[in-house]
């Protein structure tokens, strides 16, 4: 083997049946991720009588949109009208998502970018509260809502989304990457923190919005509203979901209509905004 | 005040208090240079303050406390702790299966971030974005786990039970999730499937921002083989994203609950696919029980940060 390697063999060793096993092997795994995915849409694409076809199959053969149509008239002659199940979802992912981006960036900000006492302390709180996960602190969060009055309101789901600290953490280490020189020019300027950071900093940080946006999108429109929401007017559309498949094998069709909706929705998002999502990951390392 | 007793001249015992107060002072004017900062983070602190760090100090209070929500919580030492791990047989069942799950799905969901990372990002980049898709999917797509209910279903119409009689290897549909042989290797299946978070895009990222030279350099020092450049380069190279990883998906891996009370039901054949979480929900929101269920959150919390803690120390070692 030559000391210097050209361009051309800019890999070691590669050989064509080990490039064939892994590219095999890759399309197997990827198969078994996506095939559920599939089945998701494919069913709620299927009539009535596709769906309980034995054997069972994967793709649809005359796709409709009667199990949509079905759902609605299901669903609009129940106590709680459909559309307010998304208009709850809707609302909470989108108040939710618009205040973490804005609130986690804002602290972000002086974090990455300034020396003062007490940085390195929050921050390290920040990065052991990565190191557990939500469910510890349910219990306790009750009785807080409960002492703050928040039982069945909306704010009980949205507020606390407003301080999930993975994307505190992923906008700290991004922005970490703004060059001083810039920040320097605009404080000789004359400019406070306040307009530095939403004028200068928060436009150069765009793909770290996305992500936050993203992670947090799918943490909210997933929510069930977990041990604070009692009143049926204020149910999201995964407790929808849920119930309509408790109803059992009448229901398939319209619970496979909602479950597929329910995926679109934030796998369009990361569609869209893949690129921005993996240029903010670059920066995500924990430094020792 | 603290200023004034610096600027004061003082007897030669007063100076050490000098040397003392001095940093204070400084930090105060630190402070104020940087009260705009302060203001900046201010709703975001108080938020997490409110809802991560009270919550958990709260747990670790409580748990020391008989707490039912009606009377005033009552004292009573080490009890629930004493009672978790001698008296509650399903307690020792659920940690038992929380740390089987962990224990598989957690270095099980990190290999195949990793490994998949790794395969998709030799790709061209639209295959490579396709791939990332294929495989984030799943993660984000919300409750559609649920389509595993059907998957899995018990009668001729679930996918498999379907798939199998058709091919005539069963006779009669297999009850999957109400068979306690079966359920709990459903929940890690379809947990493995759900792993492939943002430890596998950061993954990607870090590998894609491995610096090209070093894999030039590394042919000249005599490096062989993909095996030899993965560990003596490109695992160093992305130390940090490991680390990154490491936490997401350990955090994750204790955490297993919801797939499982959607998938085996609550509670589960003979607590087949019972864990920590489930544990902690049946006595936090079903028999309030308050104290015992902060005591059980303290344990999970205890659990996961010192699992966390020994994994980074690990990881360090990568590479050396």
């Amino acid at each position: 083997m030559s000391a210097i390697s050209t361009p051309k063999q800019k890999r070691l060793n590669r050989s064509f049946a080990g490039d064939l096993f892994l590219f095999l092997f890759l399309a197997v795994f990827a198969a078994f991720m996506v095939v559920p995915l599939v089945y998701t849409i494919s069913n709620a694409l299927k009539p009535l009588n596709e769906l309980f076809l034995f054997p069972p199959t994967l793709w649809v053969r005359h796709p409709t949109l009667n199990n949509f149509i079905d759902l609605f008239h299901l669903m609009s002659n129940s106590w709680v009208p459909f559309t307010r199940y998304i208009f709850n979802t809707v609302f909470i992912t989108l108040t939710g998502t618009a205040g973490h981006v804005i609130i986690a960036s804002a602290a972000a900000y002086p974090l990455a970018k300034h020396k003062f006492p007490g940085a390195r302390i929050l921050f390290a709180i920040v990065v052991l509260s990565l190191m557990f996960s939500p469910k510890v602190t349910n219990i306790p969060n009750y009785l807080i809502m409960s002492w703050l009055g928040w039982i069945n309101t909306y704010a009980a789901i949205i507020v606390p989304a407003f301080a999930y600290s993975l994307g505190l953490y992923l906008m700290k280490q991004f922005m970490e990457q703004i060059p001083d020189a810039l920040l320097e020019a605009a404080k000789i300027d004359g400019a406070s923190e306040y307009r530095i950071f939403w004028q200068i900093v928060m436009p150069l940080v765009k793909p770290a919005w996305l992500t936050l946006t993203i992670l947090s999108f799918q943490t909210l429109w997933g929510t069930w509203g977990g041990n604070f929401i009692y009143s049926e007017q204020l149910k999201t559309l995964p407790y929808a979901l849920n119930q309509i498949v408790a109803g059992g094998i009448v229901r398939a069709g319209p619970g496979a209509a909602v479950a597929m909706f329910m995926m679109i929705v934030p796998v369009t998002i990361f569609i869209v905004s893949q690129s921005s999502i993996i240029q903010t990951m670059a920066s995500s390392g924990m430094k020792e | 005040m603290v200023r004034a007793e610096i600027e004061r001249p003082g007897k030669p015992q007063r100076s050490a208090r000098i040397v003392r107060f001095a940093p204070l002072s400084r930090t105060l004017r630190e402070m104020k240079k940087h009260r705009q900062s302060y203001v900046l983070m201010a709703p975001y602190m108080l938020l997490f303050f409110l809802f991560t760090v009270l919550p958990v100090c709260i747990a670790i209070v409580f748990s020391f406390t008989y707490f039912n929500l009606l009377e005033f919580p009552k004292w009573i030492g080490w009890h629930n702790y004493t009672r978790m791990f001698l008296e509650d047989d399903v307690f020792l069942i659920a940690v038992k299966n929380t740390f089987l799950f962990a224990g598989i799905t957690g270095p099980i969901s990190y290999l195949m971030c990793f490994v998949f990372a790794w395969l998709v990002n030799e790709l061209r980049p639209k295959t490579r974005a396709l791939m990332t898709l294929f495989f984030y999917a799943p993660s984000i797509s919300g409750n559609v786990f649920f389509i595993w209910q059907i998957i899995f279903s018990g009668d001729r119409y679930g996918y498999v039970n379907g798939f199998l009689l058709d091919l005539g290897l069963i006779n009669q549909p297999i009850q999957f999730l109400r068979d306690e042989h079966y359920v709990l290797w459903i929940v890690l299946l379809v947990q493995l499937w759900l792993s492939l978070g943002v430890s596998f895009l950061a993954f990607i990222a870090g590998l894609q921002t491995v610096d090209r030279s070093l894999f030039e350099a590394g042919a000249v020092d005599g490096i062989r083989n993909r095996w030899q450049e993965l560990w003596f380069i490109t695992l160093p190279a992305m130390r940090p994203q490991l680390l990154f990883g490491a936490v997401m998906q350990i955090t994750s891996s204790f955490a297993v609950a919801d797939v499982s009370t959607q998938l085996a039901g609550f509670p589960s054949v003979n607590y087949a696919a019972h864990t920590i979480v489930t544990h902690l929900e049946d006595y936090g929101t079903i028999r309030f029980e308050m104290g015992y269920a902060s005591a059980i959150a303290t344990v999970l919390f205890v659990v996961m940060v010192g699992a966390n803690i020994i994994v980074q120390k690990l990881l360090k070692k990568v590479g050396d």
